[in-house]
């Protein structure tokens, strides 16, 4: 128990400061490279409470694609980082009245939360299926493969519309492109790529 | 590991076998190459017409499905006949355009049919999570097909517009059915139907819900006020896709209307009666007044939609079997008079440019009379005049709305039609009575001669057999009832 609480604290600790390096970073793949530190950590917090899918996810996901993406937005573009980052001071008080309204939010959220009766031994229930204890990755998967497989198999779909649509829309068939052929380049023989030049000093060389 | 027993799988038949066959298409449309767009889209008429008998032929009979997020029933086998015929006709009527432009892709007839898939699941949701899902497939195909024609400026601006709004749209409808979750506990059509009946008066929270998942769906039908979108975009977007937008997807939309409103939420019909009668009272006379000013048929047609919406509406404030049923008949007719119209918009060509001014029709009887005759008629079912489809179509609603007691919202339908009959009747004054333009170019393909005429003939003779329209939709409406 007390390693839980160490490590809870360990990765709470480093995922709200990396949070504050994101904003105050000075180079912007510096705030990148924080970020995904801050994904990290919070996978490392979804472990401790046992979602250990919600971990996984967040990390294949948000390093694997989003965080990559902006890398490449942030190394690609040319922002002016600078530029941006002036008027910091001028917006300071809207948004700390933002952040202000936000908090309050969340206070009185937290504050009046109530938790049904049932939910308390609904947590400490393991998931038993047929004796076995699941871990919520099969459970999850358990319901996806059947109480949900329409639902499934139409998003699928959906992406496949999302692949035919980036085709079609932006692949154009240039002509005169220089494709590689590999049969041609399977084809070839010594005789037809090589050849052994005698060069004689002073002289120029023929065909060169 | 716990057992579990496999969803059936017949409910959704018409669904698998739509999507594998798009698969299938998109697999031998990349092995085939440049050139495989006539093909492919041969097939995919093909497929859709195999599915279209499968529908009709499953929901014989309600069923429901993967654990109650997908239904069939008579309803939902008459909205995917429209779907389906909707999606089928604009692949068939695209094929010249395409290749005409030079922009002919396998993507278009395959991007069409995963977008149909995705309107079939919205007819057919029994779920919310269905509902948005079966909601964000077709409306991701149609951000892509809105903005085909890449390389023009117009055609991506519109399929840009078309996203955000999208966008937005789909966000308000996902926080209404957060707030609907939240305040009920549960997705499922069934059980939010029992858990709003049992309650006694509902939450504030779930009228809110309510309320923001209509303005999503009223963003997609088009409905005044969240209309914006839509002259714009079926002026950009390429006119088949039009044709798509203007059909297809209005029949999938207020499907999807009417089933939320009337299978969980029937017992606040009180509630949301009021939000629909100003949706419906907002699109008739915006529909019918701000068309008067347009000068490109295109966006005459994008108002004319909204107007239509707005007659449509009216059934379902009126919230009964019968009112529904006016609004099937209404959406049917719609249907193959907006087909023909829009067939005819494809045939407007002048030396290889689309020619897009109502300006542009001048004189048409005189230089090609069976086209003009052709939309004559249209515009007159359009207006509403007897004795075609469409006065019919606004019969049944206007019968439906004075049965019900809503005689206010049935006399506003009736002043706004006849504004509207003054834009139509313009069109037809145009063709017949102002000096003759050059002609359009000929000849007019095979295609579109056929979707011309069947439209026309079911447009015209429809006072002679309505039976085939009519019979379905009256069993369509009684099965969203009979649960």
């Amino acid at each position: 128990m007390i390693i839980q609480t160490i490590m809870f604290y360990a990765f709470s600790a480093v995922a709200v400061a990396s949070g504050v390096m994101v904003v105050s970073a000075r180079n912007p793949v510096h705030s990148v490279l924080f970020l995904i530190l801050a994904f990290f950590n919070a996978a490392g917090l979804f472990v401790l409470m046992g979602a250990e899918f919600l971990a996984m996810i967040l990390v294949i996901v948000y390093v694997g694609a989003v965080a990559v993406l902006f890398l490449f937005v942030v190394m690609m573009l040319d922002v002016d980082f600078a530029r941006l980052r002036s008027g910091f001071l001028r917006y300071l008080p809207i948004g700390a009245l933002i952040g202000f309204i936000l908090l309050a939010e969340l206070i009185l959220i937290f504050g009046s939360w109530e938790l049904a009766p049932s939910v308390a031994t609904a947590k400490a229930a393991p998931m038993l299926v047929g004796g076995i204890s699941l871990t919520n990755t099969r459970a999850l998967g358990d319901l996806i493969y059947t109480r949900y497989i329409f639902a499934f198999q139409t998003a699928g779909v959906i992406l496949l519309v999302a692949m035919i649509g980036a085709i079609v829309l932006t692949l154009r068939h240039r002509v005169g492109t220089r494709r590689q052929s590999i049969a041609a380049q399977l084809a070839r023989t010594r005789a037809q790529s090589v050849e052994v030049v005698k060069v004689r000093v002073g002289e120029p060389v023929d065909g060169v | 590991m716990h057992s579990f027993a496999p969803p059936a799988l017949l409910p959704a038949l018409p669904e698998l076998v739509l999507v594998c066959s798009a698969m299938l298409l998109l697999l031998i449309g990349v092995f085939r190459g440049e050139g495989s767009s006539r093909l492919v889209s041969w097939l995919a008429v093909l497929a859709l017409v195999v599915t279209l008998g499968l529908a009709v032929r499953v929901g014989l009979e309600p069923r429901v499905s993967f654990y109650g997020m997908f239904v069939t029933d008579p309803f939902a086998a008459f909205m995917k006949t429209l779907v389906l015929l909707g999606s089928a006709v604009t692949i068939l009527m695209g094929m010249r355009y395409f290749e005409d432009h030079g922009i002919a892709r396998f993507e278009f007839p395959v991007l069409v049919m995963l977008a149909s898939t995705g309107m079939m699941i919205m007819v057919s949701a029994n779920d919310l999570i269905t509902l948005y899902l079966g909601l964000e497939l077709q409306s991701l195909a149609l951000y892509v097909v809105a903005s085909f024609d890449r390389d023009s400026p117009r055609s991506s601006e519109a399929g840009l517009k078309y996203f955000v709004l999208g966008a937005l749209a789909s966000g308000l409808l996902l926080y209404g059915a957060s707030l609907v979750y939240g305040f009920t506990g549960t997705t499922n059509f069934a059980a939010l139907a029992t858990a709003v009946s049992s309650g006694g008066a509902p939450s504030a929270g779930l009228i809110i819900g309510l309320v923001f998942v209509a303005i999503g769906l009223a963003f997609k039908v088009s409905a005044v006020p969240f209309h914006m979108w839509t002259p714009d975009v079926y002026e950009g977007a390429p006119t088949p896709v039009t044709a798509f937008f203007a059909v297809s997807t209005k029949m999938a939309a207020i499907a999807l209307f009417i089933r939320f409103l009337v299978e969980p939420f029937g017992p606040l019909l009180a509630e949301w009666r009021q939000i629909i009668v100003f949706l419906s009272v907002a699109s008739m006379i915006l529909g019918s007044v701000a068309a008067i000013a347009q000068s490109n048929i295109k966006r005459l047609m994008a108002y004319s939609s909204i107007g239509h919406i707005g007659y449509a509406l009216i059934g379902l404030a009126v919230g009964t079997s019968s009112g529904i049923r006016g609004v099937l008949v209404y959406m049917a007719i719609y249907l193959f008079m907006n087909l023909g119209t829009w067939a005819v918009i494809l045939c407007m060509r002048r030396n290889g440019q689309m020619a897009e001014g109502i300006a542009d029709l001048a004189g048409l009887a005189r230089t090609q009379p069976g086209l003009a005759l052709a939309l004559a008629i249209f515009m007159f079912a359009m207006a509403g005049v007897p004795p075609t489809a469409g006065f019919f179509s606004k019969l049944y609603i206007f019968l439906a709305a004075i049965d019900a007691h809503l005689n206010g919202l049935a006399i506003i339908g009736v002043l706004a039609s006849v504004v509207g009959a003054f834009y139509y009747l313009r069109i037809v004054k145009v063709m017949y009575f102002d000096e003759p333009l050059a002609a359009f170019d000929r000849p007019i393909s095979a295609e579109l001669k056929g979707v011309l005429l069947v439209t026309a003939i079911v447009t015209l003779f429809f006072i002679l057999l309505p039976d085939p329209i009519v019979g379905p939709a009256q069993a369509a409406a009684a099965s969203l009832f009979g649960k």
